[in-house]
């Protein structure tokens, strides 16, 4: 690895497609990212079919785009949120991810070490989830064009012949499950920002879940799997529901909480269902599988926070609910914006 | 072959004895004719022409209790056939949805001596009723309103009421609901898991004896179920508490008899007229300085107690037996609504209860106890349900000719409402929509209200706030105008006051809570504003100041935050001023809390004046952690307010906006000099109500009106609403209030239908 410079920064030459930009790709990119795939620097990758069809019958192909402000903070950065975001969306069709695209979005000035660090923790991140980063992109624009650093990454995985799912597959009975605490990120970028005054650490729980999701079916049969990103539990909850044309009914006091989340949840009056998450899943198992894949996952370090927080019924169909302690229920509707007061 | 006359009635006059009624008349003036009900009213032809004035004369004066005669168009006619003689009633012709359900009405006199007359064959009989009194809208499944379209149909009516039922001189002539020991409905006390224990006589014996014991009891009534407990037993009522979880919100009280009430409460010659009217409400009326004693944990800390006197018989047998008072409240589980299904009921109220006084005939639609009260002589709906449900309430002239309009209303006390044929159909108090159950409900029971009515809405209308469970039901018609929260309110205590299209503008304060604005203002949420404007149009002249709602919806719960919100605001230096309630304030994770506010986020500004009752009532140590139900700290400061006799405080001179910070100053330093806080909560309202009066002076100056209507929960407030009418009435200004249409949330829908009239007159109504 070449030593930088204390101050060195991104210009418009290292987006260029000239020698500086080379540099770049090959002393920062292609040497963390390190496999042969990319160290052909071909435009693009040339991935073994056979292999491939070994390992199933159905590609997953996903892509997303990362923004977010800092870029770092506790539990990640921009980097780890585009490779464990890719590999999570494949994931949750249980299949196998593999292969990644990434494309960085760089505003000049970007300070070099940063950017380092960023591809660093990708690389860390894809040979946690067990992805090769294959192919990919570097554009450098003028300040003010965009904020920082912005990455797409797009992710390919095999489904294994016998897995089908997906949220048609859901029926009244079945269980909901959430692999851990809810409304981490959420709240840990909120903090980053200086915008919540915590003490203590609170992290993102950023993470790759192709394991977890090994690990549950293995366990058992899972109808419909979804990460909660942007939107929370309470999206997913609302596109299962309405896809499935069920009812879902979510348990308040079932749903775990780390301390802090919940006392910023109870101070600022947010909800944690629908704060961010970027490593948690909602999982719909048949009832008489759930205490398997719960157990499996609370196995994984993962889901050792897995929960089982609500059911599928049949009734109101589309329609989320929460229960609440005392027996009261209210709406979970799918989050429109900024949640203003309703109460007169 | 001859001269005859026609009459075409329409009003509230099917359903309620009004063919019976003509019919006696007709007969005993020795008329010819006929009667007979069709789909606009009831239809009278009668001959000779020149009895009509004696024929009228008789009408007018021998109505029945439950008709409401809006309109008499009379026609002259020529007959080639002689109009039938003796006078007849014609039996109507099927077909046509019935123009008119009326409300519950309580027991009528007569029915009521005949269920104490030992020798009367419904001594007794808790579903005693006649075309003049009983249930009515709350058995009703469908039209037109028929034995078989109600709950009655589960029990054939037997020989003798029958004959009733058949005889256009009885008093039971075709009342729907008539029934007997031998063929209706009974009653049956259970256990709390639902077991028989006895049946009629006895089971009404038992569950006097349970009441007399201090149990919890779930009474089935007509339009939903009571929870009910001696009043005073401390210990009974405290329990009910726990059980019920409810903390503090006052319960009502029923008592058999007026003069029992007088024991506990002070009742004017108004208040008893509203206590014994048809409709029978809870009425708030001021407790007595020394009354009898009743439980404290009745009503813990108000000066006021919401009474009622029984209105149905089996309510009426069970107070003559208990002798005494009983709180009386609505049968829901916490957090639940009112139940009014059997299976419902007894899982939800079950653990709650002893046991049930329960009955078998269904109640169809849920109709909770209406709240009312008078103030400065005036009769006020705070709740509207039960006994004022479904009577229509007519639009305004201009826009009579409005039809085919639904109005979701608001999502916190909702009702909706109808329009058809320029009267505004509006539906029970339902509640708060974010409970599934009740969403569900409200869809049910608009789809009901269209049926009954037989509405098929054009065009619909509902609140501005995208985040309202009404809206986004409302916005997936393509043909739903929304409007902005506060104009409602407006355009709602513009129909309550008979205001014309054609009478112009009129300034409003708008106080309440928070709802959505109209995008005029940097602050999305209104809640104390000043309106200038008509059904058609309203602007924003003004408005109280804009502030942070630190925590969202949870500033509404807890007022210590408004208290923040507001000192950073208008006393920044609060932390240097040496009061115990500011320390209390400081252990709060204030970094955090000003962090929020200063970035906006989960703290919206509004222009709230319920939240200033809230911060203010913190202050003063009222309720400073949190409220467990709407208005209670602004009760609990109201009723502070209330220790101190009124004085009177010379008007402003007018100025155009409202501020708070001189308010906020003379209130902590008030505090600071050790001035009671009764003194400085009575200070606030004057304060508050000379702010506002300063205000609408400088407009009402600026822009040539001199009306000012008071509109919004906060104008529930008595003394506030005492204050403003002393002190507009004194600077030249004419105060309106609401009446009959809730100046709550529970009057949108109103306000809603009239915009909605006023938006779409010259687009459907007149060509
Ligand atoms: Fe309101
Ligand atoms: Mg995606
Ligand atoms: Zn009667
Ligand atoms: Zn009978």
């Amino acid at each position: 690895m070449t030593v930088l410079a204390k101050d060195a920064i991104i210009t418009l030459a290292h987006g260029s497609g000239g020698q500086a930009m080379q540099q770049l790709i090959e002393t920062h990119f292609v040497a963390a990212f390190d496999n042969s795939e990319l160290a052909l620097m071909e435009d693009q990758a040339q991935l073994p079919l056979a292999e491939l069809t070994l390992a199933g019958d159905r590609l997953s192909f996903a892509t997303d785009s990362f923004v977010v402000d800092p870029l770092e903070f506790p539990g990640g950065d921009i980097g780890k949120l585009a490779v464990c975001g890719t590999v999570n969306d494949v994931a949750m069709a249980g299949a196998i991810p593999k292969y990644l695209s990434c494309s960085f979005i760089i505003e000049e000035g970007l300070a070099l070490a940063t950017l380092e660090r960023i591809v660093q923790s990708m690389a860390v991140t894809a040979r946690q989830a067990g992805v090769r980063i294959v192919t990919g992109d570097t554009k450098v624009v003028h300040k003010g064009a965009c904020d920082k650093l912005f990455i797409n990454t797009s992710g390919i995985g095999i489904v294994p012949v016998d897995r089908q799912l997906g949220a048609r597959f859901i029926q009244s009975g079945d269980k909901v499950i959430v692999s851990g605490t809810v409304g981490d990120h959420g709240a840990a970028i909120l903090q980053a920002r200086g915008e919540l005054a915590l003490s203590g650490t609170l992290e993102s729980d950023c993470q790759p879940l192709n394991g977890l999701v090994e690990a549950m079916l293995a366990a058992g049969s899972v109808r419909a799997l979804r990460d909660a990103t942007r939107g929370g539990v309470a999206a997913v909850a609302n596109e299962m529901a309405s896809s499935a044309g069920v009812g879902i009914t979510l348990a308040e006091s079932a749903i775990p909480l780390h301390p802090q989340v919940r006392g910023v949840s109870e101070i600022l009056g947010l909800d944690p269902l629908l704060m961010a998450n970027e490593g948690k899943l909602i999982a719909v198992v048949p009832a008489q599988h759930s205490e398997a894949v719960l157990a499996a996952m609370r196995a994984h370090p993962s889901g050792a926070e897995a929960a089982i927080i609500g059911e599928v019924t049949n009734g109101s169909a589309g329609q989320v609910k929460v229960s609440g302690p005392f027996g009261g229920e209210r709406l979970l509707p799918m989050p429109v914006g900024e949640q203003l007061p309703r109460i007169c | 072959m001859g001269a005859a006359v026609s009459l075409r009635v329409r009003g509230q006059v099917q359903g309620v004895g009004f063919r019976p009624f003509v019919w006696q008349v007709a007969y005993q003036l020795g008329l010819s004719g006929e009667v007979l009900n069709d789909a606009e009213g009831v239809l009278i032809r009668l001959a000779p022409v020149d009895r009509l004035d004696a024929f009228m004369a008789q009408f007018w004066a021998r109505l029945p209790p439950l008709a409401r005669v809006d309109e008499v168009e009379s026609t002259s006619e020529r007959c080639d056939q002689p109009l039938p003689f003796p006078f007849t009633i014609t039996q109507s012709q099927a077909g046509r949805a019935n123009t008119s359900v009326a409300p519950d009405a309580r027991i009528c006199d007569a029915c009521a001596s005949e269920l104490r007359a030992p020798a009367d064959r419904r001594f007794g009989y808790p579903f005693i009723n006649c075309t003049h009194c009983g249930p009515r809208f709350t058995i009703i499944e469908s039209v037109p309103y028929d034995r078989p379209a109600t709950s009655m149909k589960a029990f054939p009516l037997c020989p003798q009421c029958q004959q009733e039922y058949d005889d256009p001189a009885d008093r039971r002539f075709h009342a729907q609901p008539n029934a007997c020991l031998n063929c209706g409905p009974r009653i049956r006390w259970c256990g709390s898991d639902g077991h028989d224990l006895a049946i009629d006589d006895m089971a009404l014996d038992d569950a006097v004896l349970a009441l007399k014991r201090g149990e919890i009891l779930a009474i089935k009534g007509l339009g939903g179920f009571h929870l009910a407990v001696d009043a005073t037993n401390a210990t009974a009522v405290q329990r009910l508490r726990q059980r019920k979880r409810r903390l503090s919100k006052p319960f009502a009280l029923m008592v058999p008899t007026l003069a029992c009430a007088r024991r506990y409460v002070q009742i004017s010659a108004e208040e008893t007229e509203l206590l014994q009217g048809l409709a029978a409400p809870i009425v708030l009326l001021d407790r007595q300085h020394q009354g009898r004693a009743l439980a404290p944990e009745v009503a813990p800390g108000q000066p006021c107690l919401g009474v009622m006197l029984p209105s149905n018989p089996l309510q009426l047998l069970l107070m003559a037996a208990f002798a005494g008072p009983l709180v009386m409240t609505s049968g829901n589980a916490s957090g639940r609504p009112p139940c009014i299904d059997d299976a419902v009921a007894l899982a939800e109220l079950g653990p709650i209860v002893d046991g049930f006084l329960t009955h078998d005939r269904a109640i169809v639609n849920r109709a909770d106890d209406s709240i009312a009260r008078v103030v400065d002589g005036e009769v006020q709906l705070l709740r509207r349900a039960r006994g004022y449900v479904p009577e229509p309430i007519p639009l305004p002239l201009g826009l009579e000719r409005a039809d085919q309009i639904l109005a979701y209303g608001a999502d916190l006390k909702n009702t909706f409402a109808y329009v058809k044929q320029g009267k505004v159909l509006l539906s029970q108090h339902l509640g708060d929509l974010d409970d599934p159950d009740l969403f569900q409900a409200y869809q049910d029971n608009i789809a009901l209200f269209g049926r009954l009515f037989d509405v098929r809405p054009t065009h619909r209308i509902c609140d501005a706030h995208s985040g309202y469970h009404s809206h986004r039901l409302a916005r997936q018609e393509a043909t739903t105008l929304t409007v902005p929260h506060h104009h409602a309110h407006l355009a709602s205590g513009l129909v309550d006051n008979g205001w014309r299209p054609e009478d112009g503008d009129v300034l409003a304060w708008v106080l309440d809570g928070t709802g959505m604005g109209d995008g005029s203002t940097e602050h999305a949420l209104w809640g104390g504003e000043l309106l200038l404007g008509d059904y058609q149009r309203c602007q924003r002249l003004t408005g109280l100041p804009a502030v942070a709602l630190p925590g969202g919806d949870l500033a509404a719960r807890q007022p210590w935050r408004n208290l923040l919100a507001h000192l950073e605001r208008f006393a920044p230096h609060w932390q240097t001023l040496t009061l115990p309630v500011l320390r209390q304030l400081e252990s709060k994770p204030l970094l955090m809390l000003r962090q929020a506010i200063a970035r906006g986020m989960q703290s919206p500004p509004a222009s709230s004046s319920g939240r200033l009752f809230d911060a203010i009532a913190a202050l003063l140590g009222l309720n400073f952690e949190q409220i467990h139900f709407e208005g209670e700290a602004a009760m609990a400061l109201e009723a502070l307010a209330g220790q101190i006799s009124p004085r009177h405080l010379p008007a402003q001179s007018a100025k155009p906006e409202p501020e708070l910070t001189a308010l906020w100053h003379t209130l902590l330093d008030g505090l600071a000099a050790g001035r009671e806080p009764a003194d400085l909560a009575y200070l606030f309202h004057a304060q508050l109500a000379s702010e506002l009066v300063a205000v609408a002076r400088y407009h009402a100056e600026q822009h040539d009106c001199r009306t000012v209507l008071l509109s919004g929960g906060v104008m529930q407030n008595r003394l506030l609403q005492t204050l403003l009418r002393l002190q507009l009435n004194e600077v030249g200004l004419t105060p309106l209030f609401h009446r009959r249409i809730p100046a709550n949330d529970g009057g949108i829908a109103v306000g809603q239908a009239a915009i909605a009239a006023a938006r779409l007159r010259h687009v459907c109504y007149q060509s």
